[in-house]
């Protein structure tokens, strides 16, 4: 609006910032242009056709989700290929991933917050959104995996008639708690910081019941100076908070192998290895996800190239902690002389599972070299492909981590080969299909993108992120 | 002279964050204490201009996590050895190390909802109704706009003098009453 005062613009840079820092906002931008861009995704655009379409596919999917599950509850897990030796099969390895998948959010939303990345700003919401979303499809596989599903609540220490406790020294215990608690605080994170937005939205809407429903979620915000210190304060608590506690998640489910005597699980570098591969399976669905986001909402201003590059370091990073993880696993296999360790890990290369082995290997720890160039880094399709590649060889590789290791244990008499069944794939898909449904509708009705911080992430706005 | 209807403040509104901060200082150095700036992200530096005890959330904070790390503890000490001991592979009944990984989790989430309970708590939240929200402009609050309200409750008030001084600080448009 030519009335509006140009007040502050990202072409006004002040004199403190080095020239060579990299911008994550596109010039030109005012708190108006900022606020309207991100609030008329949700307020005044209609509704895209490739939004209808991804809907429409993912909500099919999700229909397969909920008949697979209640053909679960009828028939019981037999209808999975899992057996002796191998019962975990695809319901924990698709625990594993999607909970991985999660850490990214975390990463985004804590880790650099406190790390003081500015680039964090434009994405943390959808990423947040993200982890919420994968841990709601990670949970989903522990508890279809109970067998009785209908007795989840057994695991949650209260004081039954049985006179019984969950036991505590059981790392599959750990898990429930490690799960539940960081479900619990991704998603209070996200709303916290979605009240100034809901406030905007708020006060924004044209329609009645969009006034009354974000003026609900948004509590009565009001924006006031005493509120923005108690919030800013609570916010950088949180990001401590979660720091530690997205390193505990991951370790703990790394815990429910590495606790166990099985040759090729029982390994000291699981709960660091683990860790790094989730934040790199993460960011690669970050990827997959903002590309094509910003591509269909026009949002390469706020999600630059700059962004693009700064995530595909993180991958790469990531990806090598996770190669050193593969390297030294067959290291310390080969160098602890243990007959029935060294079995795991050649069998692993070169056994029923080494298509399995090596697909992973180029995923995760060849396609990747690729990001060492600056020009791959700034190409969204080559990031995405790339991506697409890292997300599949994580999952290749919590499933061999899994497979490889139960299907040949200490006798021979117990080997076996796990062959998934039509109800394996199918869960898995309904799983991706619910994730993509609750992103859709996210993207539909929430900011996509945190509106207050990317105010202060304009120049001289005298605020923490700003000029940083 | 008839009583005039209470009010809640007189409100000025701001274009930039340097303006609002300047205001602020401008008020509290004439001696205002009962007022509030309203900004559409954390303005650094206001919380100083006005003056603002230190927030009591860390210390909300520490509480939750000292009493999720002592309650998830003492909840499985008593479970694991002391209402059900289970001997699980000849391992002491109190067999603190694998006690560890819950107690970490539960004083992360016992902190977590300190830290969010504790802010809405103390920002007294939620609050659906409140004067400033008669403002018709205040909804720019959220948006672009600064806005700074000096409370009627304020022992310097005064009708005239405060909406002087508030527009001696050049703000976009007239100073407004807040009604209630």
């Amino acid at each position: 609006m030519a009335t509006e005062a140009p007040l502050p613009t990202t072409e006004a840079r002040p004199d403190h910032l080095p020239s060579d820092e990299p911008s994550y906002l596109a010039p030109g931008h005012s708190f108006r242009t900022v606020t309207d861009k991100i609030s008329s995704i949700v307020l005044a655009r209609p509704t895209p056709a490739a939004w209808l379409i991804c809907f429409a596919i993912n909500l099919a999917l999700l229909m397969l989700l909920a008949y697979a599950v209640v053909y679960l509850l009828v028939r019981g897990v037999g209808i999975w290929g899992i057996n002796i030796p191998v019962a975990w099969g695809f319901a924990i390895t698709n625990f594993v991933w999607w909970i991985g998948i999660g850490h990214a959010g975390t990463l985004i939303s804590a880790i650099l917050l406190l790390l003081h990345q500015k680039w964090r700003t434009s994405i943390n919401r959808l990423a947040e959104a993200m982890t919420i979303f994968a841990v709601m499809c990670a949970g989903l596989y522990p508890l279809l995996h109970l067998g009785r599903p209908w007795f989840f609540y057994w695991l949650a220490p209260y004081p039954d008639t049985m006179g019984l406790w969950p036991q505590f020294r059981s790392a599959l215990v750990w898990d429930v708690f490690a799960v539940g608690t960081y479900f619990t605080v991704s998603l209070l994170f996200w709303y916290m910081g979605m009240i100034p937005d809901l406030a905007t939205l708020r006060d924004r809407a044209r329609s009645r019941f969009a006034q009354i429903g974000y003026g609900i979620l948004a509590m009565g915000w009001r924006g006031s100076a005493r509120h923005w210190y108690r919030f800013e304060t609570a916010y950088l608590l949180l990001g401590g908070l979660a720091t530690p506690l997205v390193v505990s998640v991951h370790s703990v489910v790394s815990a429910d192998f590495a606790i166990a005597v099985l040759p090729g699980w029982h390994e000291t570098v699981f709960p660091p290895y683990f860790v790094a591969g989730a934040i790199f399976s993460g960011f690669a669905m970050v990827l997959a996800l903002c590309i094509p986001l910003r591509f269909f909402y026009g949002l390469q201003d706020f999600i630059t190239d700059n962004h693009l590059d700064a995530m595909a370091k993180v991958l790469l990073a990531t990806g090598f902690l996770t190669s050193y993880g593969y390297f030294i696993e067959q290291f310390m296999a080969w160098y602890g002389t243990n007959p029935y360790e060294r079995s795991v890990y050649t069998n692993r290369a070169f056994g029923d599972y080494a298509g399995i082995y090596w697909t992973l290997i180029f995923c995760n720890a060849v396609a990747i070299q690729i990001l060492w160039f600056k020009r791959m880094r700034r190409s969204p399709l080559v990031l995405l492909f790339v991506s697409y590649l890292v997300l599949l060889g994580m999952w290749l590789e919590r499933f061999m981590i899994i497979t490889s290791s139960l299907h040949r244990d200490f006798l021979p008499s117990s080997w076996g080969v796990f062959r998934p069944t039509f109800w394996d794939y199918a869960t898995f898909a309904g799983t991706i299909g619910l994730f993509f449904v609750l992103l859709l509708v996210f993207l539909r009705l929430l900011p996509m993108i945190s509106i207050s911080e990317m105010r202060a992430l304009l120049p001289g706005t005298h605020a923490h992120e700003e000029g940083r | 002279m008839t009583q005039p209807r209470p009010i809640y403040g007189l409100m000025a509104e701001f274009k930039t964050p340097e303006q609002i901060l300047a205001a602020t200082q401008a008020a509290h150095a004439a001696g205002y204490r009962r007022m509030d700036a309203y900004t559409p992200y954390p303005v650094e530096g206001l919380a100083e201009e006005l003056d603002l005890p230190r927030t009591r959330v860390p210390m909300v904070v520490l509480i939750g996590g000292l009493v999720g790390a002592a309650g998830g503890y003492f909840m499985q000490w008593w479970a694991a050895a002391h209402d059900y001991p289970l001997n699980v592979g000849g391992r002491p009944y109190h067999s603190w190390p694998a006690f560890i990984p819950i107690t970490f989790e539960l004083m992360v989430l016992v902190a977590a909802l300190a830290a969010i309970l504790g802010m809405f708590f103390l920002n007294k939240l939620p609050e659906p109704y409140h004067p400033v929200f008669n403002v018709p402009r205040f909804d720019r609050a959220s948006q672009d706009r600064f806005f700074l309200c000096i409370e009627a409750t304020d022992s310097h008030f005064d009708a005239v003098a405060t909406r002087a001084l508030l527009q001696s600080l050049q703000p976009v448009g007239d100073v407004v009453e807040v009604p209630y």
